[in-house]
């Protein structure tokens, strides 16, 4: 729908890909651990490696919660754009299907936060 | 359902002569108090005479002069020169 | 004792009458529709503007006259707040984090409404309109100007509250209350006294000015307290412009009730968004607590709220969409705001701690279906790292709401271990949400949203400062290291301890 208005009403989006110096967003999330309390966001290379973002920016994020001693994120449960998938961890962020604003979601059963799935405690 | 008409005074010396009208001419009317406040509820439409008012007061009166203690108001108003009204429904 | 007849030639209402209706005319030199060219591109049809009832009957020589009289009684308490060192009197300097939200969240606010009503009041082509704008204008702005005024004196003494224009225009969280006003101020006459008079007003207020004044009542807050109360009769003029405008636009026309309705059902929600702030603040930042925010919701919602949309059912409008969304968050919405504070205290200008153990009783007591199971073994954590040295501080920016811009920390209605994720696409690009309810006001008039200023992106972008936090923080103009971090290792905290051991020495 458009807007009602009193003459053109048309804008350049505040966002657009352009805008991040060659980066793209990307946001991740671990789920059940809501003591973070949002998904977070970061302008990322589109040719990085999944697993850097993994070892680099996810990992490094969450590092100090009790259960990222432990976890082992490459064997949990991947969302992309709430549709589940497998990342290859070699491949880069691009080739993995990811674009500008995707959202990757991890959930690791097991880990699953400060008091478990149930609590929400995170 | 019926609607609830009421009016929020502030509990000050401005507001002691409004109130004492209120219960006058309001008899079905109840009356609240809050910290620093006075809360009046009434089923029916709620009317604050200037001739009882002053009265109470000892002086003229003007019932615009309510602005200074009024809190807040749930109802349709009908204000004039000798009173000011409450109620639902006389739209 | 007989009433004095008075000999006045013309009753109030003819009075008012003609000292406003029936100053208006029938432009001849230029159109009325040139005159007047915002009032029907909304859609919205008048056919007989004769039919505005005026709320109140107000000329301008009364109006000084009582807002005088407010201005003089006020600024005497403020002089004396200050003469005889008010803030001593709060119960403890925590509570001043919920006035330094309001100063740099909620007062703004009421600058821009100051300027929205002063264009309304200029745009309506019916002079019972006109005249109510105009007076709502001149007491928006006396409302920024008190607020200013009455929260000044606590500026000389404790941090945060030194540059709320700046930090208004620029700081994450703030975007939230700025984002909502200039929504409403872009758009057009008759859907701002919708937004503003209506929902937030009418339907809403109880919900943003009880818990402030009355947490500054419980608080020892004399500033607040009083500035609060000398607006109170302001706002019942408000108010009753507030039904008004919906009752007269409902009447006029048929086709006027789906537009209406959209509306409504918009500004409900970033209203209510809004507030989220405010449940935090009921909750978790008042050491005297007054009520919960599930409390107040039910009262001046589910309660109130239901009563006047019944009222409203007789002309096709219905509740408000996603009422019952909000319903089912009051038992979380606190927990889940005041955490997010908590995680980001390092880039808040206002201090969050942990409750201690009675608070958490009371927290159990007011919230005995998820307190417990949900919150407390997080804020449990929280605590045990605050005093094992390792404060958490989430270093990480967060993902945000494209249309109320809040961070995504609301839950699947239903479930609050999992983040509600919404998502739209729009000329090739994705935008993401935090509700059903946000997610429908984008893709109602996405041309409005793509042009969100969204800090988390801005800052991304390279336009807020500098790459690190420090920069970013510094282009807010905080004071850093006062303004943030947690209370316990605050400068506001130090200096209450402080005077707290010499009051009590003296006595």
């Amino acid at each position: 729908m458009s807007v009602k208005s009193i003459g053109d009403y048309s804008f350049t989006p505040k966002d657009k890909v352009e805008n991040f110096h060659g980066n793209m967003l990307v946001y991740m999330q671990w789920e059940k651990h809501l003591s973070f309390c949002a998904p977070l966001a970061f302008p990322l290379p589109p040719d990085m490696p999944f697993g850097d973002l993994v070892a680099g920016v996810l990992a490094p994020a969450y590092a100090v919660h009790p259960d990222s001693e432990n976890v082992d994120f490459e064997k949990g449960e991947w969302q992309l754009n709430n549709v589940p998938f497998t990342p290859d961890f070699s491949k880069s962020l691009q080739e993995n299907g990811l674009s500008h604003k995707s959202v990757i979601r991890v959930r690791t059963p097991g880990l699953e936060g400060l008091a478990g799935a149930d609590s929400a405690a995170g | 359902m019926v609607r609830t008409v009421s009016i929020t005074l502030l509990n000050n010396d401005d507001s002691r002569p409004v109130l004492q009208a209120i219960e006058q001419d309001n008899p079905d009317c109840e009356i609240q108090h809050l910290p620093s406040l006075i809360k009046v509820d009434t089923s029916g439409p709620l009317r604050i005479n200037r001739g009882s008012v002053e009265a109470f007061l000892g002086r003229d009166w003007e019932v615009q002069e309510l602005h200074l203690s009024l809190v807040s108001l749930s109802g349709e108003v009908d204000e004039d020169d000798d009173y000011f009204e409450l109620s639902w429904g006389k739209r | 004792m007989t009433v004095h007849k008075r000999t006045k030639k013309m009753g109030i209402k003819e009075r008012y009458a003609s000292m406003t209706r029936d100053l208006g005319w029938e432009t001849s030199y230029q159109p009325m529709d040139k005159v007047f060219p915002y009032d029907t591109y909304e859609g919205i049809k008048i056919h007989d503007w004769d039919a505005w009832v005026d709320p109140f009957r107000l000329t301008m020589d009364a109006y000084w006259k009582y807002q005088s009289e407010k201005e003089r009684k006020l600024y005497a308490v403020i002089d004396s707040f200050a003469q005889n060192n008010g803030q001593l009197g709060i119960t403890d300097a925590r509570y001043l984090n919920a006035v330094k939200i309001f100063l740099t969240g909620v007062s703004p606010l009421e600058y821009a409404a100051h300027r929205g009503y002063a264009f309304t009041g200029r745009h309506f082509r019916g002079v019972g309109a006109r005249i109510a704008c105009q007076m709502q204008s001149v007491d928006e702005l006396r409302h920024a100007q008190t607020q200013l005024h009455s929260m000044s004196h606590y500026n000389k003494f404790f941090s945060g509250m030194h540059s709320r224009n700046m930090m208004h225009d620029r700081v994450w969280y703030l975007s939230v209350p700025k984002s909502f006003f200039d929504d409403a101020m872009t758009a057009g006459p008759f859907e701002f006294l919708t937004a503003i008079s209506f929902s937030f007003e009418y339907v809403l207020t109880n919900l943003l000015f009880v818990p402030f004044m009355s947490g500054a009542a419980h608080n020892g807050d004399m500033a607040t307290v009083t500035f609060g109360f000398s607006a109170q009769s302001d706002e019942a003029r408000h108010m009753t412009l507030g039904i008004e405008i919906i009752k007269f636009m409902l009447e006029q026309d048929e086709a006027n009730v789906p537009i209406v309705q959209r509306w409504i059902d918009k500004w409900f929600w970033r209203g209510y968004r809004m507030l989220a702030l405010v449940s935090m603040m009921m909750d978790y930042m008042l050491p005297k607590r007054v009520m919960s925010w599930k409390e107040a919701w039910e009262m001046y919602f589910e309660e109130a709220g239901a009563a006047l949309f019944e009222d409203l059912g007789r002309y096709g409008i219905r509740m408000p969409k996603y009422h019952e969304v909000a319903t089912w968050e009051k038992d979380h919405l606190s927990h889940q705001v005041w955490s997010t504070f908590y995680n980001y205290a390092g880039a808040a200008a206002f201090h969050t701690w942990m409750p201690n153990d009675d608070e958490k009783s009371w927290l159990k007591d007011k919230y005995p279906d998820s307190f417990e199971k949900h919150y407390e073994p997080r804020f449990d954590h929280f605590t045990a790292k605050k005093e094992a040295g390792e404060r958490f501080f989430n270093g990480s920016l967060p993902m945000l709401c494209n249309t109320c811009q809040i961070p995504l920390i609301f839950t699947e209605p239903g479930d609050p271990t999992t983040t509600c994720y919404r998502e739209s696409e729009y000329k090739d690009d994705k935008y993401h949400f935090c509700s059903d309810g946000c997610k429908d006001i984008f893709d109602y008039e996405p041309e409005k949203y793509i042009q969100s200023w969204m800090p988390v992106h801005q800052i991304y972008q390279g336009n807020c400062g500098g790459a690190e936090l420090e920069d970013v923080l510094k282009w807010y103009q905080f004071d850093l290291g006062a303004d943030n971090g947690d209370y316990h290792d605050s400068e506001d905290y130090k200096m209450w301890t402080e005077w707290s051991e010499s009051q009590k020495k003296a006595t």
